[in-house]
């Protein structure tokens, strides 16, 4: 019997470590959103997704939770909420 | 043919016959012996083989992990600290269920240092996912090697193989073995055939991070498989004995347990000084016998339970302790009882040997004087009680 050992290339994104995160997740508001992009390039994950202003998001199934895109927004679009919290 | 070998020579000469295309190894007493042959035979283009020197056995152990990750049947031989520098690597090996054999030397663990045998190395990694037999002679050790790969290399199994032999009693001791030609082996060992490989055309990665959604399952996956090289076992030493004319249990070996009301259970090269003083005992009418554990692990329960079930008195005699507890064959065959109903009055607990102390006839002859119907737990034979008045203040 075997259990999960070998992985073939391109399969990290069958680990849903965002289940590993604890607390607090993003939230992207997308109302003062100027598309500066700082949040895409900080995010240690390579969740963030987006193009034009207020289109930016993060996908959960691999966020951490560590706030970086939060810290960094420069008009405070992004704000970090309680896991339990439905939006 | 049967050829007059030093212990060590012997190991040498069955693995060159299992044709590893990759050896690792760094020398420690009392295993240097071992992989200095094999490495002259390289050397000398008797062996086809990548012979790997390396700065530490944590090294070797790494190298023959990427040597059978990439396909290759490997070989890496070690003892005591040296088995130790490995542990974290040879954890992996097992839960990457990669096939390797490897020789443990038996030897003492430090501090303080020495080079002598007892049973401590091994045992203490006998929850690392590895099987684990235990050779009594060297024509055992030798056979063993060639069994080992056998099991560790096939489909259903997938785990890598400790042979464990006593270091200098086996290692450096010199007896007759029957070592068998090339062709023999080459028809009972048949070249390794990786389920997965390393392989730039089909790249996989192995020893991937497996979070606590993917962990338990792998552990779970060994567990069931070992209990599957209980069953396999039996049936390999059958091919090994039509192949090879010898026949083995594998698993245990009971010595004229029948009608026997005291019987030692023991592990490795003791088992034949118990046998010596068994026979002399029935000569003088006492009904004594011995069960010797080949394979430790996985541990062959039940095989044990049937062969203990009607004896009133059983001695284990451990040549390893876990330090504040109880002695690791004795807890484990006193575990194998509980609850059952049939089973030894008595099940007592000897350590002998430790460090290389010589266990002698006289030494047997006491364990079986101190089997009574009291029973004693890590009761130390041969122990001299002048040398721990030591003071230091």
């Amino acid at each position: 019997m075997f259990g999960p050992l070998i992985s073939k290339p391109g399969s990290s994104r069958n680990n849903k470590t965002g289940s590993w995160r604890t607390e607090t997740k993003p939230k992207f508001l997308q109302k003062n959103c100027i598309g500066c992009k700082m949040c895409l390039l900080i995010c240690p994950e390579g969740c963030i997704t987006g193009a034009e202003k207020n289109t930016y998001a993060c996908d959960y199934l691999y966020c951490k939770g560590c706030g970086g895109c939060a810290a960094i927004c420069p008009k405070a679009d992004i704000v970090m909420i309680k896991e339990e919290s439905k939006d | 043919m049967k050829e007059f070998l030093e212990g060590s020579r012997a190991i040498a000469e069955i693995v060159k016959r299992c044709r590893p295309g990759v050896i690792s190894a760094y020398p420690i007493t009392p295993q240097t012996h071992i992989v200095e042959d094999l490495a002259q035979f390289v050397a000398d283009g008797e062996l086809k083989c990548e012979f790997v020197n390396v700065e530490s056995e944590h090294s070797a152990a790494s190298v023959v992990l990427g040597g059978v990750a990439a396909g290759v049947r490997s070989y890496t031989a070690t003892s005591s600290q040296g088995l130790f520098y490995m542990m974290e690597v040879l954890f992996n090996i097992a839960g990457m269920r990669l096939p390797l054999v490897l020789t443990c030397a038996n030897r003492a663990i430090s501090a303080p240092i020495n080079i002598w045998n007892d049973q401590q190395d091994s045992i203490s990694l006998r929850d690392s996912g590895w099987v684990q037999m235990y050779a009594e002679d060297i024509q055992e050790a030798s056979d063993f090697h060639m069994l080992a790969y056998k099991l560790s290399e096939d489909a259903s199994i997938m785990l890598p193989v400790m042979v464990c032999m006593d270091g200098f009693i086996l290692t450096h001791g010199i007896e007759t073995v029957d070592m068998p030609r090339q062709e023999e082996v080459d028809k009972f060992l048949t070249p390794y055939r990786p389920l997965y490989k390393l392989d730039t055309a089909d790249p996989v990665s192995m020893g991937i991070l497996a979070d606590p959604d993917y962990y338990m399952e792998t552990r779970f996956a060994i567990q069931e498989t070992m209990k599957k090289v209980l069953d396999k076992i039996p049936a390999l030493t059958q091919d090994f004995s039509k192949a090879f004319g010898r026949t083995y249990n594998g698993l245990v070996e009971g010595y004229r347990i029948d009608d026997a009301e005291k019987v030692i259970v023991a592990l490795g090269s003791v088992c034949g000084t118990v046998k010596e003083v068994v026979d002399e005992l029935r000569l003088k009418g006492k009904k004594v016998g011995l069960l010797k554990i080949t394979t430790f692990r996985p541990f062959p329960a039940q095989k044990i339970q049937e062969a203990l079930k009607d004896i009133p008195k059983v001695a284990v005699l451990d040549r390893a302790l876990s330090l504040g507890s109880y002695a690791p064959v004795a807890a484990e065959v006193k575990a194998a009882f509980f609850g059952k109903k049939k089973g030894p009055k008595v099940i007592s607990s000897f350590i002998a040997g430790l460090g290389g102390r010589d266990i002698t006839k006289d030494s047997i002859r006491e364990i079986f004087g101190l089997l009574t119907a009291k029973e004693v737990s890590c009761e130390f034979i041969d122990l001299k009680p002048e040398l721990l008045k030591e003071k230091y203040e």
